[in-house]
């Protein structure tokens, strides 16, 4: 259901008036109020997510693919419903669609089971090849293609971010041309500079020079519109708990043709058809990839979230975000010493700000701001090589969802002033 | 007042005692903090069985350098054998300050690069 269509006023959208949708966000804090601005590390539940999850261990809980029972047809039911909401979610196709444990695994299903294979006696990864990642990654997508590359006396080699936070399709094309690079893994939105990267036509031209393409969009499915299959990636990973849903389910979008070809990450049972003495067959997509009991519940939970952020409307969330971030970027500009990395447009970023306030520590400036009741992260983001390009040991960074409203920007703004006082500033 | 940042504790956070290098120096280590990056050196000289001088290099947030600053002054002159026997509590005490569980490792970390620099031992203080 559309709710209303996005106008072009900045203070409306800035606002989309669901914070009481959210039961954490009713919690105080000696009096204070709870101001929540860590969605980036993981999002807060709204009460349909929360239901949809107890509801079904309450009622509808049975292993799946298994049980012949009423009961158990409803747990398939239910889970294979979540996986075909999912998939509608963001433009793919259910039999594409894996339920992994988080993005983390998601990556490592591709570096083992697409790093480690071989097409025709030919290994998809060996001496003298390249892996290309950038130099904006979390570690997630950094640590398994170091481990493959070791592996198989490959080379990582890295694209550069420039002073503006931005990668260069120059430096990709150049990258691509040396015509030894086997797969290029990137980040949709920057978890620390909140950069959105040109996915849509790098995976052109990855594509056109015959390498693997992998998206990390941890950052970018939970706050905009996402269609996998425009965007035409052979991999696309995402996280349930960033995008309202649970922990403990992620999310990998395969090209189908590149996950048929591949050989299973983890074995056990439910990815199998039969099982010999000696060898086995594997199940079919996407079950292939799912071995052992899957995250049945919470991949309901995650199919109520996707329900929900679908009935806000991903491009109105979108507008909402950069709204408020633009909102933010101005209000913090207000605070004497502070520096923000990464785009200076709000246009091109994600909703999250990551800055420095000199003279004090990006763990204190975090610590002053929870003496105002409000959440941030500080610290290096999972994102060391990236904070050695920035120069910064760490950062704090405020980040924002669905729920949050002006009036929690200026809390933030408020207590980071009171924190300078503190520090005599 | 601040419970946590108090007015030594900025003081000793904005002028830290005994930073620097110090060459030439016998014992030296490095160590990060995982969870923020930050980094802590040390380099000391020995003389007689004790530190006779001791400086810290890196960068930190407040609570982390305060405490290399404060621990420093109790350090020097220290003899080495009582080195390996301190503890997370003999910092905690040290500091004078209630550190929550989320900050104690920013507390502890000059111990544990002292402690690594005398023992060879460099895990966390408990």
């Amino acid at each position: 259901m559309a709710r209303a269509t996005p106008t072009a006023d900045p203070a409306e959208l800035s606002s989309l008036g669901v914070k009481g949708d959210f039961p954490i966000l009713a919690r105080r804090f000696d009096g204070r109020e709870l101001i929540y601005l860590d969605s980036g590390a993981t999002s807060q539940k709204p009460a349909v997510v929360i239901d949809a999850l107890a509801e079904h261990l309450r009622s509808h809980n049975a292993n799946v693919h298994r049980g012949v029972y009423a009961l158990a047809q409803e747990a398939d039911a239910a889970y294979d419903g979540a996986r075909r909401r999912v998939a509608a979610f963001v433009g793919s196709s259910p039999r594409t669609t894996v339920f992994t444990k988080n993005v983390t695994e998601a990556i490592n299903l591709v570096a083992y089971a697409w790093g480690r294979g071989s097409v025709a006696g030919r290994p998809n990864v060996g001496p003298g090849d390249a892996i290309l990642i950038t130099q904006l990654e979390h570690h997630a997508n950094i640590v398994p293609w170091q481990m493959l590359c070791h592996e198989r006396g490959a080379t990582l080699r890295y694209l550069e971010v420039d002073e503006r936070g931005e990668l260069s399709l120059e430096q990709l094309d150049a990258e691509l041309a040396r015509g030894d690079v086997r797969l290029v893994a990137c980040s949709h939105v920057s978890n620390v500079l909140g950069t959105i990267t040109p996915v849509a036509e790098m995976t052109d031209r990855i594509r056109a020079a015959g390498a693997v393409s992998l998206i990390d969009g941890a950052q970018a499915v939970p706050h905009m519109p996402v269609d996998v299959d425009a965007i035409g990636a052979d991999f696309y990973a995402w996280t349930g708990h960033k995008a309202l849903g649970p922990t403990g389910v992620g999310v990998l979008h395969g090209r189908a043709e590149m996950m048929e070809a591949m050989e299973p990450f983890m074995t056990g049972g439910d990815m199998i058809s039969s099982v010999d003495f000696q060898s086995a067959e594997w199940n079919e997509l996407p079950y292939k990839f799912e071995a052992g009991t899957p995250p049945i519940a919470e991949a309901v939970g995650l199919g109520a979230a996707v329900d929900y952020l679908s009935g806000l409307g991903m491009e109105r969330v979108r507008a909402h975000e950069r709204a408020l971030t633009a909102y933010m970027l101005d209000r913090l500009a207000e605070i004497p010493g502070l520096r923000v990395v990464g785009p200076p447009e709000a246009e091109r970023r994600g909703g999250l700000a990551s800055f420095t306030v000199e003279g004090i520590h990006p763990h204190d400036v975090a610590e002053l701001a929870d003496r105002g009741g409000v959440c941030i992260r500080a610290g290096h983001h999972c994102a060391q090589p990236l904070m050695r390009c920035l120069g910064v040991g760490a950062t704090a960074r405020a980040s924002v969802g669905v729920y949050n409203e002006p009036s929690d920007i200026d809390a933030l703004v408020d207590a980071l002033l009171a924190g300078r006082k503190v520090f005599g500033l | 007042m601040d419970d946590l940042y108090r007015d030594y504790i900025l003081d000793h956070y904005k002028r830290p005692h005994n930073f620097g290098e110090l060459d030439p120096h016998d014992l030296e280590a490095l160590e990060h903090n995982p969870l923020c990056g930050d980094e802590l050196g040390v380099h000391i000289r020995v003389a007689d069985g004790r530190i006779e001088d001791l400086k810290f290099h890196g960068h930190g947030c407040a609570i982390s350098q305060a405490s290399a600053s404060i621990a420093s002054e109790e350090l020097i002159g220290m003899e080495l054998g009582e080195v390996g026997e301190l503890d997370a509590d003999w910092m905690i005490e040290l500091l004078g300050i209630p550190v929550s569980a989320t900050r104690r490792k920013c507390a502890l970390l000059n111990l544990k690069v002292v402690r690594g620099a005398v023992t060879g031992d460099n895990a966390w203080p408990a």
